[in-house]
């Protein structure tokens, strides 16, 4: 239990920046965005502290973390894998990636891997239409991917 | 020493994500290696639009064009072109050219172009405000604190004709004109920069490549309405973006152009960012400011107009990034000129991103009025790998479907309209004869559905009952009653439905229906699909006159349909065959055919 609560400590920066927003108006999408850029999601015990420094209740946490798709509150794999379906790549046969991942991984969408390392998702377009389809891992873009290339990808990372 | 030459690097998302940053660092470390470090300044400037063929790297004076540059050419360039003044051929985009340079106005891509929007991208470094002011920018600001009132500012943009250039296309002078009298200490001004339509980058490649033109426009209309403080509402995914701008706020900052006591006056406006986080709905205004408001992204019925009653119900203007970026020039050049360009309905530039099977994949801004063929064939360079074209969809997953006979239509908002698209906020993607329309029309619904906000019934269910129904369709289950419904449907939602999402969600399905009403009916009377890209609806066959027993496609096939032995001819099972298309692409000889 010590450990659960070592893992989600606040960093001071973190905590300076939640100050900070405490002032305006509006602030609890950008806290939010801060806390989950600190963990890559937004743990329960995240929220719950968010909740009492910012004085909301955790219902309305949970209700601005589940309406927004960017949001993600199960932790996601080591490297979060994202396909873009925006329209460009959907045509150019981004389903086929996903399907491709999905063989690859063992897991479906959102779910991660059992070794903790692989989840993916689609996300729309991420601005590189020139390239569709495109696959992003990390800060890293592939363009132009064709499902051959998947296996190679992924190894690079494993 | 003097400045001989200017190496200007795209910095945009599309050349960045293909490396452009190490380019620039080579071409630097090169530059110093080679002596010439003081005399070629290497810039990286936002998206030149020719994203296709990133990354672009163009050299001044002699305009030379780079295409699909990649880091170990850095070294070339700078010995052969900046040192001996030699281009390098190898990596010009028209090499066949006999003429001496390979100028950026011989390339087709950009003879029809006409830039306001993008003015800046690609010519200036946008985290340098010195090169924005070098080009004009801020003397459109300058002039309306000295020397113009609100009233001033509002007859230019009532003359320029300008819309907005988010979807609805509304006119901005008469919106600014609300806010600004309206009785009320407090207002503001929003950036919608939640760019949704899932296609589409203009916003970003904007934002990304002149951020200040946006922030100039926003203080002006701070000035002219009364507010003092405005919004940045942006996508949470654009981080270059981000970047730019919060790099550009305090440049300006620095520069007394934001912030307290304007340009010496008594006039003070800030901005503000502020991130969206995948909301599709959120686009729509009054669902935007409830999330600038810190809660769920949902809308709330107009009027009261934000306008009137917008953030914490203060009047607010609230204006897309592009319309945004052509407030600066409008000032500067007077409403007349901007008048001039375009249409009688619709003034000015129109920025698209142009994508899908099309040979050059870009960003283009051309006057309105400019015919679809003209994008597409002129600029766009028509339909990549020889394939037929099919169509073109606009306005994104509120939009429609244009086709053939209908490429000379100009482009303007009452045209598009008529044709049962929209101009939506510049997504253009063209289909060619492999794409199944029902599969697509499926693909924008689905889009929809899992970005309803759920708020009110019509959206919500009708937009999954028509979703189900294409489903069914695409898999051969459709009945020939389902079209009537969808009609239905479709015209119940666009009546009913509390927001645009809603109301113009049956939109791709009208506009097949209307145009491509015999490809359903393939899919439900004959259970085919013509293009073949609807799984259940093909089946892949050898060909026994072209099969050469190659046995290429037995050893690709995942689930061993394929029997057959060496240089004999190979047959599919179809019971194993899991219709994945391995086989037809792997096949040298054209013997794989789906049907
Ligand atoms: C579902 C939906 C999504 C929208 N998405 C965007 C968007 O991503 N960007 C945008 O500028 N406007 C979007 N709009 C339009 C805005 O509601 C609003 O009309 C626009 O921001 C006004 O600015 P303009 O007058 O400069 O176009 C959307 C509207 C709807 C109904
Ligand atoms: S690849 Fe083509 S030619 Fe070769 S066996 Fe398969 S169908 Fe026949
Ligand atoms: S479509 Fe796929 S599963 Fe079917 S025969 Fe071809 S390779 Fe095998
Ligand atoms: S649709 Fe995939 S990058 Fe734009
Ligand atoms: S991103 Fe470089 S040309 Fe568009």
């Amino acid at each position: 239990m010590a450990e659960q609560k070592e893992k989600f400590t606040f960093s001071d920066e973190l905590v300076s920046y939640i100050k900070e927003w405490k002032q305006k108006r509006g602030n609890l999408i950008m806290v939010l965005h801060r806390v989950q850029q600190e963990f890559r999601y937004v743990p329960k015990e995240a929220a719950e502290r968010v909740a009492e420094m910012l004085d909301v209740p955790l219902a309305k946490i949970y209700g601005v973390l589940t309406f927004y798709h960017y949001f993600k509150i199960k932790e996601p794999g080591e490297y979060n894998i994202q396909v873009c379906m925006g329209t460009a790549c959907y045509l150019k046969g981004g389903d086929g990636l996903v399907e491709e991942l999905e063989n690859v991984l063992g897991v479906s969408e959102q779910e991660v891997t059992e070794d903790g390392r692989f989840s993916f998702e689609s996300v729309r377009c991420v601005g590189c239409c020139g390239l569709a389809p495109v696959l992003v891992v990390g800060e890293e873009v592939y363009g132009k991917v064709t499902k051959d290339q998947i296996p190679g990808i992924i190894a690079k990372y494993q | 020493m003097a400045l001989t030459n200017y190496i200007l690097v795209c910095g945009g998302t599309g050349c960045e994500s293909a490396k452009a940053d190490q380019i620039y660092k080579n071409l630097l470390t090169a530059a110093q290696a080679s002596g010439v470090g003081d005399t070629v300044q290497i810039l990286k400037t936002g998206c030149f639009g020719f994203c296709e063929q990133g990354p672009i790297v163009k050299i001044l004076p002699e305009d030379s064009f780079y295409v699909q540059v990649k880091p170990e050419d850095a070294e070339e360039l700078i010995k052969e072109h900046i040192v001996k003044g030699r281009e390098v051929k190898r990596l010009l985009y028209d090499k066949s050219e006999s003429k001496k340079h390979a100028r950026v106005e011989d390339i087709q891509f950009y003879q029809k172009q006409f830039r306001i929007v993008l003015r800046n991208c690609g010519f200036i470094n946008p985290e340098d405000i010195d090169e924005y002011i070098a080009r004009e920018g801020y003397v459109a600001l300058e002039r309306v604190l000295g020397d113009m009132s609100p009233d001033d500012v509002i007859q230019e943009l009532k003359k320029s004709g300008l819309k907005g250039r988010g979807g609805a296309g509304f006119p901005t002078w008469l919106k600014w004109n609300f806010t600004k009298d309206v009785e009320d200490d407090e207002k503001y001004i929003v950036c919608n920069a939640d760019e949704g339509d899932p296609g589409a980058y203009m916003d970003r490649s904007t934002l990304e490549g002149d951020p200040h033109s946006v922030l100039e426009a926003m203080t002006i209309a701070g000035y002219t309405v009364g507010a003092q403080m405005g919004y940045i509402y942006i996508r949470a995914e654009y981080p270059l973006a981000i970047n730019r701008l919060k790099a550009a706020m305090q440049q300006a900052r620095d520069y007394g152009l934001l912030g307290e006591d304007i340009l010496g006056t008594d006039f003070s406006f800030d901005i503000e960012i502020r991130l969206g986080a995948g909301a599709f709905v959120c686009g729509e205004e009054t669902a935007l400011l409830a999330s600038l408001e810190g809660n769920r992204g949902m809308p709330r019925p107009r009027p009261p107009f934000p306008a009137v009653k917008g953030l914490w119900n203060k009047p607010t203007v609230i204006n897309n990034v592009e319309t945004w970026a052509n407030i600066p020039v409008i000032i500067l050049k007077g409403g007349d000129w901007f008048a001039q360009i375009g249409t009688e309905d619709s003034k000015g530039t129109k920025v698209f991103a142009l994508t899908g099977k099309i040979r050059n994949s870009g960003l283009v801004e051309v006057p309105m009025g400019t015919t679809l063929r003209e994008i597409i064939y002129d600029i766009g360079g028509g339909i990549a790998n020889d394939k037929e074209f099919k169509a073109v969809q606009t306005g994104g997953p509120s939009g429609g479907v244009i086709t053939k006979e209908y490429l000379d239509t100009p482009i303007d908002y009452k045209h598009l309209q008529e044709l049962g698209s929209m101009m939506g906020s510049g997504g253009m993607i063209v289909m060619d004869e492999d794409d199944c329309i029902v599969d697509v029309t499926k693909f924008y619904l689905g889009f929809t559905v899992d970005e309803s906000c759920g708020k009110c019934s019509p959206c919500r269910v009708g937009g999954r009952t028509l979703y189900n129904m294409l489903d069914k369709i695409t898999k051969g289950e459709g009945e020939i009653e389902d079209i009537d419904k969808m009609h239905q449907i479709g015209k119940a939602m666009k009546k009913a439905s509390l927001c645009g999402l809603g109301q113009t969600a049956p939109n791709p399905i009208l506009s097949t229906l209307r145009y491509f009403e015999k490809e359903y009916l393939a899919h439900i009377k004959e259970k085919k699909c013509p293009s073949g890209k609807c799984k259940e609806l093909i089946s892949y066959y050898i060909l026994a006159d072209k099969c050469i027993g190659c046995m290429a496609c037995a050893r690709k096939c995942p689930v061993a349909a394929i029997t057959g032995e060496r240089r004999k001819i190979h047959r599919i099972d179809q019971d194993i065959c899991i219709k994945c298309g391995i086989c037809y692409e792997t096949c040298k000889f054209d013997a794989i055919y789906v049907g």
